[in-house]
């Protein structure tokens, strides 16, 4: 199940100038290349998630940057990039009472769209999605968009 | 290892240790108003006669004696003695105000390390041991204070001072260091930076105890520590106006034991300067009963505490200064409530979310008080979840409203964004202009 999992990486900044820049600069020394990415702001602290093509070598240069971060195991929900997407995966969540934490989405070049959500029950999101045909990013998906 | 360093002083019973402190107050008495042209003065202006101090009780006639007093007098205006029977002098770094200096005889450093003596053996540390000394050297006398007293009691000494730090590490793994006489802040540093470089104190040393001293801390902090070196951290006091570094715990960690043939204590009042009734918080006050140099009358300490002359677990009959808040100086008044910096420490401290380090900062925002309160979190307590976040400042906002009664802004910022500090760490910034 792992599988259809993705990494995320997220950190806690402070909320003031110069650190997003810091960040992309150590991403840029280390050749790590941004795949989606969000902040999350809450008056002095902010925090960044993304969603990157090398996440344990982004999780080891962040921490050893003296940042705070973490892994988190989120879903890549692969859409039509048509309307009705997002309210049938929504659909497929709910009645199984699954509720969103937080969510954030991209459009590729391949013209499809990506959902990416952390939720409160991982393993019943995948079965419900599964279940529902939902295709589901994995890490290689990650790699290659 | 031995138990005692001198079992028949440090066992003696409480009233033959009253009588000795009797007679050498009586002494001393005589010998600084013979001595000290300011200690006459200071006599005389109160009318007390040499005469006049004929039991302990009597002590409570004498003037008190302040730091202003040193500094007044600066550099020497307050020495008993002539320059040639100087062997040292220490200056204070003058932080607070115009330094103060402190001279030392011969006997005055040897008394100084057998205290020191006394209390390392009380803990445990001895003729085994590799004592590494971070604390600063120089003017500063916590390094050579301690220096001398880990020598007397046996220690191989390793005088790292402070700064410095991977080659402390380093020197700490390569020589078996089994000691760390340190400030606690330093400590905190080192065993972070230590921790940065893939190194366990508790794995890849041989420390098995630390002297912290030389700023307030808090039993919280003490926990944090053993916790996550599999230290025992003992808690050192002393003044550089004393002499520097002088008293520890003993092994029950309960209570700092002051050597009563040397240093008569006595706990005040701070406002009236009556005694506070036994077991009552009060300011420290000591007389120094063997100083040649610079003997101090009912010096006021400043910090605020209990002292106990119930006999100690240990077998000792020497009284002991019990850990409280903190320095009577040290405390801030916000809306006029007293808050010690020791305080806000035990409170995060006991919070597992919380790391070490902390920094208090007051404002006043159209003539009100704001006091904000900037934490670390512990990597391992980071949740991406914004609320997760909000809750842990509003837990730990709650926690210290719940100790201070006052309502105070809790902060989160970045992981190494605070102040480490190498020696004595500066926990508070007062923006108020008043």
């Amino acid at each position: 199940m792992e599988e259809k999992m993705i990494k995320q990486i997220s950190l806690f900044a402070e909320n003031k100038p110069g650190r997003l820049a810091n960040i992309a600069e150590k991403f840029k020394e280390s050749g790590i290349n941004i795949r989606a990415f969000t902040i999350a702001e809450a008056g002095d602290f902010g925090i960044i998630r993304m969603v990157v093509d090398n996440p344990d070598s982004a999780h080891k240069v962040l921490h050893d940057a003296g940042f705070t971060v973490s892994e988190t195991n989120v879903l890549g929900v692969e859409m039509e990039d048509v309307p009705g997407q997002l309210a049938m995966i929504a659909d497929v969540l709910s009645e199984k009472d699954i509720n969103i934490d937080y969510a954030y989405a991209f459009v590729t070049k391949t013209e499809k769209a990506f959902l990416i959500i952390r939720v409160n029950d991982i393993r019943g999101a995948v079965k419900a999605l599964d279940d529902a045909k939902v295709r589901l990013l994995d890490m290689g998906d990650v790699h290659d968009i | 290892m031995i138990e005692y360093w001198n079992p028949q002083i440090e066992r003696m019973p409480v009233d033959e240790l009253k009588k000795v402190q009797e007679q050498k107050l009586c002494q001393l008495v005589k010998y600084v108003y013979e001595h000290s042209p300011f200690y006459k003065k200071r006599f005389d202006d109160a009318g007390v006669k040499p005469e006049d101090i004929k039991t302990l009780n009597d002590v409570t006639k004498l003037p008190f004696t302040f730091k202003k007093d040193l500094r007044d007098t600066y550099p020497t205006g307050m020495f008993c003695v002539p320059n040639n029977k100087l062997v040292r002098f220490h200056v204070s770094s003058g932080t607070t105000g115009k330094p103060t200096v402190v001279g030392y005889t011969d006997n005055d450093i040897k008394a100084w390390s057998t205290s020191l003596a006394r209390a390392l053996t009380s803990i445990g540390v001895g003729r085994d041991d590799v004592m590494q000394i971070g604390y600063g050297y120089g003017l500063f006398t916590g390094g050579l204070g301690m220096h001398y007293g880990a020598e007397e009691a046996g220690c191989t000494v390793l005088p790292t001072s402070s700064g410095n730090t991977d080659r402390q590490i380093e020197l700490m793994q390569d020589l078996g260091s089994t000691v760390i006489a340190c400030t606690p802040s330093y400590l905190l540093f080192m065993i972070e930076a230590a921790r940065d470089a893939g190194i366990s104190f508790q794995n890849d040393t041989k420390l098995r105890l630390g002297v912290l001293g030389a700023e307030p801390w808090s039993e919280e902090m003490r926990k944090r520590i053993e916790d996550s070196t599999g230290i025992k951290a003992y808690d050192i006091f002393g003044t550089s106006e004393l002499s520097g570094p002088l008293f520890t715990e003993c092994q029950s960690q309960n209570g700092i034991h002051i050597w009563a043939d040397q240093f008569l204590v006595e706990v005040i009042n701070p406002d009236t300067g009556e005694p506070v009734a036994n077991g009552e918080r009060g300011e420290l006050v000591i007389t120094t009963l063997v100083k040649e140099a610079l003997p101090l009358i009912r010096y006021r300490i400043g910090d605020i505490t209990v002292l106990n002359w119930d006999e100690c677990e240990c077998g000792r009959t020497h009284p002991r200064i019990m850990r409280v808040l903190g320095r009577a100086d040290d405390m801030l008044i916000v809306r006029g409530i007293n808050v010690f910096p020791g305080q806000v420490e035990s409170v995060l401290m006991d919070i597992p979310e919380v790391g070490e380090h902390f920094m208090i900062i007051v404002d006043r925002v159209n003539e009100l008080d704001i006091m904000k309160v900037q934490i670390e979190m512990n990597d391992a307590a980071f949740s991406d979840k914004v609320t997760d976040i909000i809750d842990l400042e509003k837990k730990v906002g709650a926690a210290l409203k719940g100790v201070l009664n006052l309502a105070v802004k809790v902060e989160l910022v970045e992981h190494g964004s605070l102040p480490r500090s190498m020696g004595k760490a500066k926990k508070v910034i007062d923006n108020r202009k008043i």
